[in-house]
């Protein structure tokens, strides 16, 4: 993909979205840098860094080893030291070795230091189901981020979302776990444009409104839970979608705001159900919104098991009939 | 069959552990007033160790790792720095990071469980220790390409133990230093131990530096109880980083004469007799028996030097203990640049609580 940083308004796919807020990031800010693997001339995986190195240079767009280890820790010292390094992990499955250097380093040296260093970075990956992808491509982790205070962790949901949201967390002054569902990369297009704005962190959109139910939810999710509310609406449900987006830090004031008016609420995630977000999101619910509910809050997430390989992943993965199920309940509740 | 690669090791030592030169001295080191400058950063360093332990001991100091016969490591790479240089150090580099000028009541500040100890009012871009073994090597690679970047003629240092060089990350960095030729010098501080593995016991690799081969790039071996060779290895390795971006690791061959830490008790693994004879190797006293020999070192030098460490000492400490805590909110107002909505909320509750405290106090009075 080429895309002039000067064009408006096109028609683009997440994974031309987010390169093209990469392009915008670098070209207004010389301290950016890529790395990960294969980033560079093969353009990544899935072609998201495409033509960067032709357009920045290797200096700026750097092909590592195999190592995620490093590509973890690397960008600690690089941001600390001035630099906005933007990592890739090529798929979530091998993104674990980091989670050491964000829980130990990056999340932490700003406050261990108060204030004198601190990591302006972020890491990318690629992750989630519905693909047919290989064995440990396909898992659903971000609670494994969110619980890492100190850093933040934004899943967006369209074409649109991720270029305004990664130009966000590349300005951002803290670590940023960016995970792109790859289900979405190429699933849609999406008029984006290329002014350089940047969606707000730590804010949910509200996608669809409605009056009777809350569906949360984020990232490929969103699919289903949207064909969920076209069904009820068929049924005279009237749905109202909200997209999380920042799943660190959530947006509790769209959350509660939105049940308050609904008075029932069915949160949907991919991943497994066990630890999930929907636990915290749903507690938040209780604790503050409690008053409010006419049914109990419910939660559409994976099964608590191994990821199955492709044959079996439809399985897993939560449908729209199980989220009109789970919505004609709470109905039926009050 | 053909041999493809070959490789040696060698090993530089300038004073034996009798203060005798055993090879061409550095032009620093004919220096009196350069090695007793050396001499005294290791001696104090001996004595804010020893001071350290006491304040631990009589529960003034959180848990706390001597650099007790390692001095001269510390010491001699510091000292081969300059300011605009970055020290990544592990846990026991308290004598580098005195040379840098990390003063030694924001190491006690750091150990006494208190942020602000690293937020060194020194040098400002130096990182904290790192107590995660080897993940501080990982950072180096990156302050380096940091500097290579944006062309700066300045070198990162890490500063890891023998126990680091079986991770992962301590490979993945001297691999990545060799790929991208970064300005970066790696020192391992082999103590021969990994709290109570011995040395023996961690791998089957004839010296820790030819590790470095395998990542192409220099690896060398220096003894670590000799603060001049170390000063010489690492100035050295310091130039040629700094020049040509050519990445070195040293290794230093050294003894931990001290505990692992304040809550080890090392006489469970090793023996007594192995201990004392490390004694006879270790830093100051051989510099001190070189500095007598050789350039007239009196003893009310030495009386003087040593009063005047454990003045500095005592003054630092003092300024510890006479520090008042932190206000209890600030553990929410550094994790982020600004603080986040959710944490206002948590920040707030923290507040009404110890509101809440303070009342009660008063109420009981």
């Amino acid at each position: 993909m080429n895309s002039n940083p000067q064009s408006s308004g096109k028609e683009l796919t997440m994974v031309e979205a987010i390169n093209l807020a990469l392009r915008h990031a670098m070209t207004e800010d010389e301290t950016v840098i890529l790395l990960g693997e294969d980033v560079g001339i093969d353009g990544g995986v899935f072609r998201v860094t495409d033509g960067l190195i032709n357009d920045f240079g290797a200096e700026r767009v750097r092909d590592t080893p195999l190592s995620e280890a490093l590509i973890g820790g690397l960008p600690v010292g690089l941001s600390a030291m001035g630099f906005r390094p933007v990592a890739e992990i090529q798929f979530m499955g091998f993104i674990y070795p980091i989670i050491d250097q964000l829980v130990n380093h990056a999340s932490r040296l700003r406050t261990r230091t108060r204030g004198r260093l601190s990591c302006p970075l972020v890491i990318r990956a690629p992750f989630g189901g519905g693909i047919g992808a290989p064995e440990h491509h396909s898992e659903s982790m971000e609670a494994l981020f969110a619980h890492i205070p100190g850093i933040r962790v934004v899943i967006p949901s369209s074409p649109a979302k991720a270029y305004g949201l990664l130009l966000a967390s590349i300005r951002d002054p803290d670590p940023v776990v960016f995970l792109e569902p790859k289900r979405l990369y190429r699933s849609e297009r999406e008029s984006v444009f290329d002014n350089g704005d940047a969606l707000p962190l730590d804010q949910a959109f509200v996608l669809r409104s409605g009056a009777d139910v809350t569906l949360i939810s984020w990232g490929a999710m969103l699919t289903e839970t949207l064909a969920a509310a076209d069904l009820l609406a068929q049924e005279s449900v009237s749905a109202e979608v909200i997209d999380v987006a920042s799943v660190k830090f959530l947006d509790f004031e769209t959350i509660l705001g939105s049940v308050r008016k609904t008075g029932r609420c069915v949160i949907i995630h991919e991943a497994p159900l066990t630890g999930g977000l929907g636990g915290e999101i749903a507690a938040r619910i209780a604790d503050e919104g409690l008053m409010h509910l006419l049914a109990p809050i419910a939660r559409i997430a994976g099964w608590d098991v191994v990821m199955p390989l492709p044959r079996l992943e439809s399985h897993y993965l939560p449908s729209p009939n199980r989220i009109v199920a789970a919505v004609r309940r709470a109905m039926d509740y009050c | 069959m053909s041999i493809v690669a070959k490789f040696q090791i060698e090993c530089f030592s300038c004073i034996d552990a009798d203060g005798h030169a055993v090879a061409e001295l550095p032009e620093f080191a004919l220096d009196r007033d350069v090695l007793i400058e050396l001499y005294r950063w290791m001696v104090l360093t001996r004595a804010f160790d020893e001071r350290a332990i006491t304040l631990q001991r009589t529960g003034r100091l959180g848990t706390y790792a001597s650099s007790l016969g390692q001095e001269a490591v510390g010491v001699g790479l510091a000292h081969a720095m300059l300011a605009e240089d970055v020290l990544l150090p592990s846990f026991r580099e308290h004598g580098a990071q005195l040379v840098r000028g990390v003063t030694a009541g924001e190491i006690l500040q750091f150990w006494g469980g208190d942020e602000r100890g690293s937020d060194f009012s020194g040098p400002r871009s130096d990182f904290p220790v790192s107590i995660p073994v080897a993940s501080q090597a990982a950072h180096a690679v990156g302050a380096a390409l940091a500097f290579k970047l944006s062309k700066a003629q300045r070198v990162a240092v890490a500063v890891l133990g023998d126990g680091a060089t079986s991770k992962g990350d301590f490979y993945e960095s001297l691999n990545i230093a060799g790929a991208w030729n970064l300005p970066v010098v790696f020192v391992v501080a082999n103590n021969q131990w990994a709290i109570s593995v011995p040395r023996a016991d961690q791998t089957a690799a004839a010296t820790l530096a030819q590790k470095a081969v395998a990542a192409g790039i220099t690896g060398l071996q220096v003894d670590g109880n000799d603060v001049v060779v170390v000063r010489k290895a690492v100035s050295d390795a310091l130039e040629q980083a700094r020049n040509g971006s050519r990445p070195c690791l040293i290794e230093a061959l050294t003894y931990r004469l001290s505990d692992h830490t304040t809550v080890d008790d090392a006489s469970r693994y090793r023996d007594d007799e192995e201990v004392s004879a490390h004694w006879q190797a270790e830093p100051i006293a051989r510099l001190r028996k070189h500095l007598i020999a050789v350039h007239g070192w009196t003893k009310e030098e030495e009386s003087d030097l040593v009063e005047l460490c454990a003045a500095e000492v005592d003054e630092s400490a003092d300024a510890y203990l006479a520090e008042s805590p932190q206000p209890p909110e600030t553990i929410f107002d550094y994790t982020y640049a600004s603080l986040p909505q959710s944490l206002v909320k948590q920040r707030g509750e923290l507040l009404a609580l110890l509101k809440d405290a303070d009342n009660g106090t008063e109420h009981e009075q």
